[in-house]
């Protein structure tokens, strides 16, 4: 048991300790976050989940150093990063952390190997090298044929895996992605998830995922429940089969059914 | 970065297209104006720069080179006898009436020099030789008022001041600043021309050429305490004096000047615009460059990069222009002057103004919660 705890303790990447959001617009506060406390491992994917409202993305971009948090603490790699001023946080972002976005965000006048370039070059890797590197990153997402293709000649799960790949330019240890697969259909959605599960269980990655989708919810090590900025329960994987009351209160109503004893879900 | 920076501009070819004609709008306007303004002064002091004189004696109070008064020709006896002077000779400037064949009258400027004294003569003589103006009567004009002074050829004869005019040649690129043509002619012809009365002892200027050795302003000295009821300027100072005249207590330096201004301005504000829309479009992926972490400086290098590439083709483009209207301009009413130095300096100028348009835009990006890249 002493042994299990050293191993996670060693590769616990991200510690937020107490982490709360506050917005104020005028003399209105939402408490988008009240006392978060999360570990997340190297070598595991992670889903975030809740309704909307609950504070996925803002915790999300909390742990991407994108937004500060108004209180609590944040460990980056034994890097106490809430402590950082505002300018060291591009570096963190740089060296720790690769993004992927519901919307893939890829520059529509760049090829998907010059996405993937780019990313190196705001690296400081140009030239030969980053063609090199992104020939690489797109071949390991699949699309090793697909490096001079626009975004607008690839099809949405295409166009997610480059994403993918530019996300791994700085060769992260941490992967952030904020509803992957919610603009595919399954079958892409599926290759996505599947990536990223591969990214974290054989390349030792942490992966951090939010998602509404509830088909998504076998392939997490970890599932981690939001309610109203707060976080209301955390399970490994095996918690999840099969028990659809984790489901519930997440205001997602879905379509269950339990036919082959293992759980699938439609979202409406 | 640049490659980001090229195709964010490329791509949306229409909004490039704005682009450039925006910056070619204000750069020829600029171009044009600040021809305008050097071409403006060029002619005004054109007489005095291409006098070949060191020192000019005016009548005391006479500010510039068209007004000029005559004084008494002892003047320039004392200056033949300040040491130091190499070479005086007596110059005429003077409105006179040109009587053209048809009957017409024009105002004109003569000019009255010494015809191989080498001081105040005219240049760039296109037609004729300047010392057929020698000759009894002899005068030469500039080709460019050919149509306005009646004449079309060697030999025509007009009348001016009543007395006969024969013209001997044409000269080329001796404009006038007023709306009265230059006519070059004797200094002796210029006195029956001008003024008959008070002829043979009198004149308007006296050029000084300085022996060798002594500096313009050491004769302008020596001569300034040997003279009285005159004020001597070295050629700089009196070219100088004219050009100000001109162009600035006549404002008519000023209105161009201002048109310059506004010409920069107006580029400013349309490549501020087409700048500040494209970068809009892609606010986007601005902030997913910024979540990605790249620096504010980065970011500052794309757009500035964008506008550098404006800059230099608009810039290629405007001269291909700016050449078209300056060449016209030489056969038409007003000088427009482009030397080298005001090509390379439009050249920094038009980067200038671009990078300066890309501020806002750069303002924008800095501004940027980087948090957007998460919101639908």
């Amino acid at each position: 048991m002493m042994r299990e705890t050293a191993t996670d303790e060693s590769r616990c990447v991200i510690r937020a300790k107490e982490l709360s959001k506050v917005y104020r617009e005028g003399t209105t506060e939402l408490r988008a976050l009240q006392g978060v406390d999360l570990e997340i491992r190297s070598g595991e994917l992670t889903l975030l989940m809740g309704p909307s409202g609950s504070g996925k993305t803002t915790l999300l971009s909390i742990l991407g150093c994108i937004l500060r948090a108004s209180g609590g603490t944040l460990e980056l790699l034994g890097e106490m990063v809430s402590a950082l001023p505002e300018r060291e946080l591009p570096r963190i972002r740089r060296e720790a952390i690769g993004f992927v976005f519901q919307g893939f965000n890829l520059f529509p006048t760049l090829t998907a190997g010059e996405n993937v370039e780019l990313a190196l070059d705001v690296r400081g890797v140009r030239g030969t090298a980053a063609r090199r590197r992104a020939e690489e990153l797109l071949a390991e997402v699949g699309l090793g044929e697909k490096l001079r293709a626009f975004p607008a000649d690839l099809s949405g799960g295409q166009k997610q895996r480059v994403a993918i790949a530019r996300s791994l330019a700085g060769d992260p240890p941490i992967l952030l992605a904020d509803e992957p697969t919610a603009a595919l259909d399954w079958t892409s959605g599926r290759a996505v998830i599947e990536l990223l599960q591969r990214l974290a269980r054989e390349k030792g990655r942490a992966v951090v995922m939010v998602t509404h989708d509830p088909r998504v919810l076998s392939f997490g090590d970890r599932i981690v429940h939001l309610e109203d900025g707060r976080m209301v329960r955390e399970e490994g994987a095996s918690g999840h089969s099969g028990d659809v009351s984790m489901l519930l209160g997440t205001g997602m109503d879905p379509l269950l059914s339990t036919n082959t004893g293992r759980m699938s879900y439609e979202a409406l | 970065m640049g490659l980001l920076a090229r195709r964010n501009l490329f791509h949306d070819r229409v909004r490039f297209a704005v682009t450039l004609t925006g910056i070619v709008f204000a750069l020829v306007l600029i171009i044009i104006q600040f021809g305008l303004f050097l071409g403006f002064t060029t002619t005004t002091s054109n007489n005095i720069d291409h006098s070949g004189a060191d020192v000019w004696i005016v009548f005391h109070g006479v500010g510039y080179f068209d007004t000029g008064r005559n004084f008494s020709e002892r003047k320039y006896y004392q200056v033949l006898a300040v040491p130091g002077v190499q070479q005086a000779e007596k110059y005429m400037q003077a409105f006179g009436r040109w009587k053209r064949p048809d009957g017409r009258i024009e105002n004109i400027q003569v000019i009255g020099f010494h015809p191989g004294s080498r001081l105040g003569e005219p240049w760039n003589v296109v037609a004729g030789n300047l010392s057929d103006v020698k000759q009894e009567d002899a005068v030469l004009v500039h080709d460019l008022y050919r149509e306005k002074l009646g004449v079309a050829k060697i030999g025509d004869r007009v009348e001016i001041g009543e007395r006969r005019a024969r013209v001997v040649g044409f000269t080329h690129g001796i404009r006038s600043f007023t709306t009265s043509p230059f006519v070059y002619t004797s200094f002796k012809n210029s006195l029956d021309y001008t003024n008959p009365a008070s002829a043979e002892n009198s004149t308007a200027y006296v050029l000084v050429k300085a022996a060798p050795g002594v500096a313009p302003r050491e004769l302008q000295q020596r001569l300034r305490e040997r003279l009285t009821d005159v004020d001597v300027y070295t050629t700089a100072e009196f070219s100088r004096r004219t050009r100000f005249y001109w162009m600035f207590t006549t404002g008519a330096g000023l209105a161009v000047l201002t048109a310059a201004l506004m010409g920069l301005v107006v580029g400013i504000a349309v490549v501020a615009q087409t700048i500040y829309a494209a970068t809009m479009d892609h606010i986007r992926e601005y902030g997913t460059l910024k979540a990605m972490g790249a620096t504010n400086r980065y970011l500052y290098r794309v757009l500035i990069e964008q506008a550098v590439w404006s800059a230099v083709l608009g810039y290629g483009l405007a001269m291909v222009v700016a050449h078209f209207i300056v060449q016209a301009s030489e056969k038409g009413g007003a000088l427009i002057l482009m030397p080298v130095s005001m090509e390379i300096g439009m050249l920094f100028l038009a980067v200038a103004m671009c990078v300066m348009a890309a501020l806002v835009s750069i303002n924008k990006v800095t501004r940027l919660d980087p948090a957007m890249v998460f919101r639908g």
